[in-house]
């Protein structure tokens, strides 16, 4: 089933959740909504499920209009946060009572419904707790029963909110390969929200970026990563490092050195903002170019396979940070206190607006 | 959910003053309340368990104990009705003025009960609002059994309804909306989801509600006229026999509500037991 | 928490009803003491309520339920304390057994108390040589109000210290308090609020207490309180009169109310934030 969401706005007493939020999702697709707290990301699920009406906009399901249709009526799964499982109800009973409650004359059999959720139970390996309780299960189990009991209805759409948002970091990992499995198993369309943009990347077909509701943009993950519409985005999914600067007609100065800023070539002269990520930091021990900085190591780091370098450029107090391998490190033999130069190589330049609330997310 | 058991604290500290304390509070419970406990029937059968059948199975007592079951009869599962209403309404929704509902709930309990009497009399009394009019139609509802159930189910609103609120909005709405989703109506919701997460609750609201119904005294003392054999409840029949210095017939009599009220307390034991399952 | 619209069904009909039956069976009715308040003249009204019998019963009504909530604010800490930090035997049937005065018929009550206090009574026979008479007195006023309130002291103050964490008191006790000021510094804070909206239920359940109170109290001329007289006048059918007490101990319950409730948000939010 495709998702239209048009114009949608809600607010809370004097709180804009959302703003004039439009977004579509396609059939089978599986799309994230990734943000911040605040962001606006839940309230959009919730009133795609029909659990909060919109101030204004409208919910399309298939091109009908299923905006004043109520959560019951729109064919769509809901996977809460916290479960809210049936807590008085044993795990098969929770799965069936979609099933169950269904009107008379479509509804199934008993035998049918039994089979039906044992085949679900099965599908999320956990048929082997059918007659447990709730609270008798594990994080992740439960998890595992709210979607099996939101599956059993057939729902054209599953929604869920933070799955894995109360889960440790190992079983976080776990469910996050089997939910894109799943969802290339079973072909429904998801969305669900999260705020780890290390999941949105790696689960989804799509990923929309909110921010203080609005969607800053829309697309696949690969290309959000490379190419981010603006900085918040850029620091986002990712740390950063950022240079001030001015651009003018193509050519982006920053400090001591120039990037080339083909985008802005009719830009007169601006102050500008330059992103550039850790992983994209070349070290060396001469100066390699003009793009060349020259900094002084604060830290060496050794965080898993990979080593972080705090590092601080001599001509002003900038800090940056480099990620580079291990190998690295051992060829170059680096040390606290030496000085180096550090290479971009690659910065995103953007023409910073003096209007808009200075953006501070360096590490 | 996962919570960090609270390390208990029992028992820590110095055993003296421990068992000082212990001490002093179950001598002032002794006191004060064992002792009037105890006095109820230890009068009533003070001239033995003849004189205490008696008392009991004496006509106007009868009738007392049928027209009290008769007030609870209806006064417990209407506040019971009102009690789910009012409780569905407060802790699934927001509203304007909700806070101001709550506190109204309260008001019956803050009257005094000659007060909760009175206000029938007003209305219903022959100077009353409507008095003139139900003289005419030879409807009696003071001094009459009415009256009695009007009062009684004045009284005992709250007990039903501040049972379940704390213990619905500690359960969340996450379960009604997961039902909702999953396509149920709203009497499903209510009966499948939420009445099995309260039933305890709801179970011990009533115990006390029906307690209070059969209890209540100052405000039926109001409204009944003290009429033996047709507008006496229980208490009221107590306070007759007391009266008339009928010392073994009163307190036999009250016998039945004490031991009505310690089913009542064992009965809370219980369902608190249920309840921390 | 943000306020959801209400999409859960059922709104209308609940919110409905129980506003449809809290106006006919409470609204309305209480409304009666106040219509009937008004159409009595002014001076009347006055006169009513400040006769001299009148005035002795508010004193005496608010003297005993004062004293006896503060004897239950004392002993309900005691029983409270007793029973949140300390095992012992048969605890459970003493923890059901505070229940009692809400379980209990206050007519029952009422006769029960006034059997052992009175002359020849378990108690009033040891007390009465002493010069202590209890029964027909102010002072079996205090007892049979100390009777009822008592709960309402227990039940609100013994949660709070089941919930008190021993960590904080750990805490305390690390940092070099000794056990008393734990005591005074960091518990008695804590459980201070709940202590003072106990207090606050048991004086204002004593203002209008009838049933225990009216045997004990014997209807001597020192000994009405003011619901007594509010039932000698109705039975006199001076409706005018009694409505008169009744609209002063209406006002004077719903300031309570309203003052109970606003201590019990600000101790909610209170320990919320904790």
């Amino acid at each position: 089933m495709s998702i239209e969401i048009q114009g949608v706005s809600k607010r809370f007493g004097t709180f804009e959740a959302l703003k004039n939020v439009s977004l579509s999702v396609g059939d089978a697709e599986l799309v994230a909504l990734l943000g911040p707290s605040g962001s606006g990301k839940t309230t959009l699920l919730r009133i795609i499920a029909g659990l909060d009406t919109p101030d204004s906009g409208s919910i399309l399901l298939n091109g009908e209009d299923a905006t004043n249709r109520g959560a019951g009526d729109r064919g769509v799964g809901f996977v809460f946060q916290h479960y809210a499982l049936f807590r008085h109800m044993t795990v098969m009973e929770n799965v069936a009572f979609g099933l169950r409650i269904q009107p008379k004359n479509i509804r199934k059999s008993k035998e049918d419904i039994r089979d039906r959720v044992m085949t679900l139970l099965k599908l999320v390996q956990l048929d082997w707790v059918a007659k447990r309780y709730p609270t008798q299960l594990s994080g992740g189990q439960r998890q595992r029963i709210a979607l099996a009991r939101a599956l059993a209805v057939e729902p054209k759409v599953l929604l869920l909110d933070e799955p894995f948002g109360a889960l440790d970091a190992r079983v976080r990992r776990e469910l996050r390969t089997w939910l894109r499995r799943l969802h290339d198993e079973i072909n429904v369309s998801c969305v669900f929200v999260t705020h780890d943009q290390e999941e949105a990347l790696e689960v989804s077909d799509r990923v929309a970026i909110l921010d203080a509701g609005r969607i800053e943009q829309v697309g696949t993950p690969q290309s959000v990563y490379d190419n981010p519409a603006n900085p918040f985005v850029f620091s986002f999914l990712g740390n950063v490092n950022l240079f001030h600067g001015r651009v003018k007609e193509g050519k982006a100065t920053i400090g001591d050195f120039e990037v080339d800023a083909p985008e802005h070539r009719n830009a007169s002269d601006s102050p500008a903002v330059g992103y550039s990520r850790p992983h994209e930091m070349e070290i060396s021990r001469e100066r390699n170019g003009n793009d060349s900085l020259s900094v002084v190591i604060l830290q060496i780091q050794a965080v898993g396979p990979n080593v972080k370098l705090r590092l601080k450029r001599t001509e002003n107090e900038d800090v940056l940070e480099a990620e580079i391998t291990r190998e690295k490190l051992r060829e170059l033999d680096l040390k606290t206190g030496e000085a180096v130069f550090v290479k971009p190589r690659l910065v995103r330049v953007f023409i910073a607006d003096p209007s808009e609330t200075p953006l501070n997310y360096q590490i | 959910m996962e919570d960090t058991p609270k390390r208990s604290r029992t028992n820590s500290g110095n055993a003296f003053i421990r068992w000082l304390l212990i001490g002093f509070a179950l001598v002032f419970l002794a006191v004060f309340l064992v002792t009037p406990l105890l006095t109820v029937f230890v009068e009533a059968f003070a001239k033995g368990w003849g004189a205490y059948k008696t008392a009991i199975v004496e006509p106007d007592a009868l009738s007392s104990i049928y027209l009290t079951l008769m007030a609870a009869a209806v006064a417990v599962p209407v506040n019971t009705m009102f009690g789910i209403a009012a409780a569905w309404s407060i802790t699934k929704f927001d509203f304007i003025g909700k806070n101001v509902l709550v506190t109204l709930l309260d008001l019956p309990f803050a009257v005094s009960p000659i007060i909760s009497g009175l206000i029938f009399v007003l209305m219903f009394g022959a100077q009353g609002w409507i008095g003139p009019w139900l003289a005419e139609h030879d409807i009696r509802i003071i001094f009459a059994v009415p009256g009695i159930i009007l009062a009684t189910m004045f009284v005992t609103v709250p007990f039903v309804a501040r049972e379940l609120i704390p213990h619905m909005q500690a359960q969340g709405r996450e379960e009604e909306e997961a039902a909702l989703v999953l396509g149920a109506t709203g009497l499903q919701t209510f009966f499948r989801v939420t009445l099995p997460n309260i039933r305890w609750s709801l179970m011990y609201g009533i115990i006390l509600c029906t307690a209070r119904a059969m209890g209540e005294f100052g405000a039926v003392a109001v409204v009944s006229g003290h009429i033996r054999g047709q507008t006496n409840t229980i208490p009221l029949h107590v306070e007759i026999l007391y009266n008339e210095y009928n010392f073994v017939g009163a307190f036999a009599v009250a016998s039945l509500l004490t031991l009505m009220a310690i089913v009542t307390l064992a009965l809370k034991k219980f369902v608190e037991w249920k309840i921390s399952e | 928490m943000t306020t959801r619209r209400n999409i859960l069904p059922g709104f209308g009909i609940s919110t409905g009803f129980t506003l449809a039956y809290m106006s006919l069976v409470v609204l309305i009715p209480l409304s009666a003491v106040f219509l009937k308040a008004a159409s009595v003249e002014w001076s009347q009204f006055w006169a009513t309520i400040t006769a001299p019998r009148l005035i002795a019963s508010y004193k005496l009504t608010l003297g005993t339920s004062f004293v006896s909530a503060l004897l239950n604010a004392g002993f309900g800490l005691l029983v409270a304390w007793v029973l949140a930090r300390y095992e012992f035997p048969f605890k459970r049937i003493v923890d059901a057994l505070v229940d009692l005065p809400f379980a209990l018929p206050t007519a029952v009550a009422g006769i029960a108390l006034t059997a052992i206090y009175s002359q020849n009574g378990w108690f009033g026979r040891y007390l009465e040589p002493l010069g202590i008479k209890v029964a027909f007195t102010p002072l079996g006023i205090v007892v049979a109000l100390m009777f009822v309130g008592l709960p309402f002291v227990v039940r609100n103050v013994q949660p709070v210290l089941e919930d008190l964490d021993s960590e904080i008191e750990e805490a305390a006790r690390s940092l070099g308090a000794t056990r008393w000021q734990t005591f005074r510094l960091v518990i008695v804070p804590t459980v201070l609020p709940a202590l003072l909206t106990g207090f606050a239920l048991a004086f204002a359940r004593g203002l209008g207490e009838y049933g225990s109170v009216v045997f004990i109290s014997g209807n001597l001329p020192n000994t009405q309180i003011s619901s007594l007289l509010i039932n000698t006048k109705l039975e006199q059918y001076d409706y005018a009169g009694a409505t008169a007490i009744a609209v002063v101990m209406l006002i004077l319950s719903f300031a309570l109310l309203l003052g109970i409730n606003l201590l019990q948000s600000r101790t909610r939010r209170f320990q919320e934030t904790a």
